[in-house]
């Protein structure tokens, strides 16, 4: 599904992420775990367009991606959340999610502005898509509050449902259980592996409380400092010594 | 909602009316001010459209302006008025030939702008929002120099006198009408849900599939197109034009519409619009000498954008989100008012 | 042209590009402790010109006691005009406080025309800088040649208070985070206080020396300078105070030198600042001297 081959990514002479070769395959929950600083948030900016890698090669569904604009990704089905909350302050939930459904409306500015029969058509169907996600995270009644007076977990929710409303095929999370406590991370670790099922997606997520994934990832990427010093299944990470080092004094 | 529908068309029919008979009824001087307000509403949304739809602080308004003025100018001019004109030096011959309808030279005039917007926005809008504005303001300087000096295009310094009045109530209304009527149906489609993403977070918009870039540029060439309209009609108000009119002074009232009306409403626009026209013609005795009580002041030319500067930073200052705030005027809002200040009064009864 | 004329556009250039970088270190350290553009800069260096023109006339100083009460005035001034026009803003939106910049500018410029006259005003001659210099066949006034000098002299002053004092150090940490410096326990507002006093006073210089090489006097004077000054911040990297002093000089030099070598593109001259903006924030967006700039998401 994504690969990247040899990515590093440097900010003038610091090294915020070295040699990254991650490989994820159809309908995975990948881990990307690390200490705060670890390098974890630039590997997504990288991956999403946000940053041009300054080595290496991303390719998604075998096309190289690298250095694509960040809406083309999207385009191209990778969707993304942000780790520091990031709608758009002056929506309503609703309109959060409607602007996600546009970029597979497929409507231009002009269509849009005379109203033609064919927009009103998408329109709709938006609004019901839009609407059918809400439901499915319990935010439908909230749908005309404005965003950001949500409480922190729902507006992570939501962020969640707004990836979701651009169709993606690969899904990746910014720390979406921050902020949250062991029940409700647990909520929504469930609540990620059944979206997996019903969207047919392969997710990738950050997270730096390692329990927090165990249970719902089936492998995982360590980042320490840019480096990545381990990866495989929550069983060996646990029993890995450099994973335990870099992580002794930390949790 | 029938209600709704009903009172809007009985308000625009009212509203028709009072265009129509405008012009035989009420004073040249009120008339004038009233084709400015409408010449100004339509300035004022396409600043709008930039400043508090899609989150672009543009301060090249004067520019796209001067442009579409003239434009508009020197495609309805008869060669023989474009002669006398151009005692100078002889216009091109290419400009010289060409008349054209005024409707067409109107929308001539917007293209051309909005062309040039485009040209301009390549570059300048990849910038970051301050450096937009300085790059903007830079660039319609560079417009305003460009015309004071081309002189066989322009007429230079000198500017273009006797332009056809075609800038009747009737044609500044119907404009202005139709660009209250677009800007509505484009802010709230959803093309127009992107701008405002835009404008809350861009980053976010570009992770959600939304091509900034291409929403930018096409904001800013409807903003231009619309700019250039405005320019035309005002070029056809006051029938003549030069480089001095379109400095940022112009731009500066624009948005003080703007900003007073509310950053991000259309009927704040309107509305600022109205009271920035007017006031901006009733404070005219101020520049003027004066005689009050038997005390003669000589004239204080400068007073009135005085207050007008004071007006705009105590907005700023005070009251940011200005009149409307980013809210729209509708009848259930509007009735609304009323029946709080029923039950406002009921309650100091009981 | 003879060597004779090109040393003659050499001196012009070199006093116009003092001026320039005396105004754009204002608008730099201004941009760089705020992220904003102070609009009414320009205006402050008109008031600059004029207190000194008050002083003089109105108040009969000597010349030398004039320039110095005006400069100070000129820096109470910026002061005051932060603490009203600014910092009630400065958690508000980017755009807010670009539109109160504005509107200070106008209402400086529109005061300016109500109390001083719309009317240029001539500045009084003062021997001194009014003197013909000649060196073999180049003349030039005195002022020319004062102005480059006293440029280096302030200069120097500033780097060494930005670089050597605490009020330089307090001023630096505001300009790298404002937040982190104040639980340092920084008075910020103080340190930005400080930073528009200090502009203005080099503006006010830069207005009072500006009268002197162009004698006339307006209300709108500061309108063209300023934007051209901040052309020149911005082409030497903003926030840079070595920057604006780059970019003051080759706006300077540019100008006179395309006028002096291409005179029927002299109608043009305004623009070419203008030009000159877009074509670096192009090749370079941070300016010749200024720092990358990468977006935290």
């Amino acid at each position: 599904m994504i690969r990247t081959e040899s990515v590093y990514m440097r900010f003038g002479g610091l090294t915020a992420v070295a040699d990254l070769n991650i490989d994820i395959r159809k309908n995975e929950i990948v881990g990307l775990i690390g200490p705060n600083g670890a390098g974890k948030t630039t590997a997504f900016n990288a991956i999403t367009g946000v940053y041009k890698p300054t080595e290496g090669r991303i390719l998604f569904k075998g096309t190289d991606v690298t250095g694509a604009k960040p809406h083309k990704i999207t385009d191209l089905g990778i969707a993304r959340t942000f780790q520091n909350i990031r709608l758009w302050k002056d929506m309503n939930v609703l309109e959060n999610v409607l602007v996600a459904c546009h970029l597979r409306m497929n409507v231009g500015v002009i269509a849009s502005t005379l109203h033609t029969p064919k927009y009103l058509a998408k329109e709709k169907h938006a609004r019901e898509l839009a609407m059918e996600l809400l439901d499915s995270v319990g935010l439908a009644d909230q749908a005309g509050e404005a965003a950001t007076s949500l409480p922190y977990g729902k507006q992570r929710r939501l962020e969640i449902v707004r990836a979701l409303a651009t169709e993606p095929s690969l899904l990746l999370l910014d720390e979406p259980a921050a902020g949250m406590n062991p029940q409700e991370s647990l909520e929504l670790m469930e609540f990620i592996s059944s979206i997996r099922d019903r969207y047919d997606l392969t997710i990738l997520l950050i997270e730096h409380h390692m329990q927090v994934v165990m249970g719902v990832c089936s492998r995982m990427y360590v980042l320490d400092y840019g480096v990545t010093i381990a990866h495989g299944t929550p069983d060996e990470i646990r029993n890995d010594p450099k994973v335990i080092e870099a992580y002794l004094g930390v949790d | 909602m029938k209600r709704n529908t009903i009172l809007t068309i009985i308000a625009l029919a009212i509203f028709a009316a009072a265009i129509l008979l405008a012009d035989s009824t009420l004073g040249r001087f009120t008339v004038r001010i009233l084709n400015l307000s409408g010449i100004y509403i339509i300035l004022a949304l396409s600043l709008n459209l930039l400043n508090g739809f899609t989150g672009l602080f543009s301060l090249g308004h004067a520019g796209f302006m001067a442009v579409g003025a003239y434009v508009s100018a020197l495609l309805t001019m008869s060669p023989a008025q474009k002669e006398m004109n151009f005692f100078l030096a002889p216009i091109v011959t290419v400009l010289r030939d060409v008349q054209l309808p005024f409707p067409l030279a109107l929308i001539a005039a917007g293209a051309v702008a909005g062309l040039v917007a485009v040209i301009i926005g390549v570059p300048a809008l990849r910038l970051r929002d301050d450096y937009l504005a300085i790059a903007t303001l830079g660039f319609a300087e560079i417009i305003r120099v460009l015309i004071t000096n081309a002189q066989t295009l322009t007429n230079g310094a000198q500017g273009l006198k006797g332009i056809t009045k075609y800038s009747t109530t009737t044609v500044v209304w119907i404009c202005a009408i139709l660009a209250v009527i677009f800007m509505l149906a484009l802010v709230r489609s959803s093309y127009g849900r992107t701008m405002k993403a835009v404008r809350d977070d861009e980053i976010a918009a570009e992770a959600m599939g939304v091509n900034v870039f291409k929403v930018k540029s096409t904001s800013f060439f409807i903003s231009s197109f619309m700019a250039g309209i405005g320019g035309a009609l005002l070029g056809h108000l006051i029938t003549t034009i030069d480089p001095k009119m379109f400095t940022l002074m112009l731009t500066f009232n624009i948005l003080l519409i703007v900003v007073l009306g509310g950053n991000g409403s259309i009927t704040g626009s309107v509305l600022g619009a109205l009271i920035v026209t007017i006031l901006m013609e009733a404070l005219r005795f101020l520049d003027m000498p004066m005689n009050i009580l038997f005390i003669k002041t000589e004239g204080l030319p400068g007073l009135r954008m005085v207050i007008f500067s004071i007006l705009l930073m105590a907005v700023v200052l005070y009251r940011q989100r200005g009149l409307m705030g980013n809210k729209e005027f509708s009848w259930d809002g509007f009735f609304g008012l009323f029946s709080r200040k029923d039950k406002a009064a009921k309650g100091g009864r009981a | 042209m003879d060597i004779a004329t090109f040393f003659q556009q050499l001196t012009n250039a070199l006093s116009l590009g003092s001026l320039y970088a005396l105004i754009a270190i204002g608008y730099t350290m201004v941009y760089g402790i705020l992220r904003l553009i102070n609009f009414a800069h320009g205006d402050v260096f008109m008031l600059g010109a004029y207190f000194a023109f008050y002083a003089i006339t109105a108040f009969a100083m000597p010349w030398g006691v004039a320039f110095i009460v005006a400069i100070g005035l000129t820096g109470v001034f910026g002061m005051g005009l932060e603490r009203l026009a600014y910092r009630p803003l400065r958690d508000s939106p980017k755009i807010s406080v670009m539109i109160s910049a504005i509107g200070a500018s106008f209402l400086i410029e529109n005061v300016g025309i109500v109390l001083f006259g719309g009317r240029p005003k001539s500045f009084p001659s003062i021997a001194l800088f009014d003197t013909v210099v000649r060196f073999g066949s180049i003349s030039m006034l005195s002022v020319s040649l004062f102005i480059p000098v006293i440029t280096v002299v302030i200069l120097g002053i500033l780097l060494w208070i930005v670089n050597k004092t605490k009020t330089g150090l307090a001023m630096r940490a505001v300009s790298t985070d404002l937040d982190a410096a104040r639980l340092m326990a920084i008075d910020v507002n103080r340190t930005i206080s400080l930073t528009f006093g200090i502009g203005s006073i080099l503006a006010g210089i830069g207005g009072i020396m500006w009268t002197m090489k162009y004698p006339q006097l307006n209300p709108l004077m500061g309108i063209m300078p300023g934007l051209k000054c901040f052309i020149a911040a911005v082409i030497g990297g903003i926030g840079n105070i070595q920057g604006a002093v780059l970019g003051g000089f080759l706006l300077g030099f540019i100008e006179i030198m395309i006028v002096a070598f291409l005179p029927e593109l002299t109608g043009y001259r305004d623009a070419f600042a203008f030009v000159l903006l877009i074509v670096v924030l192009l090749a370079k967006p941070d300016g010749l001297l200024g720092k990358n700039q990468t977006v935290k998401v």
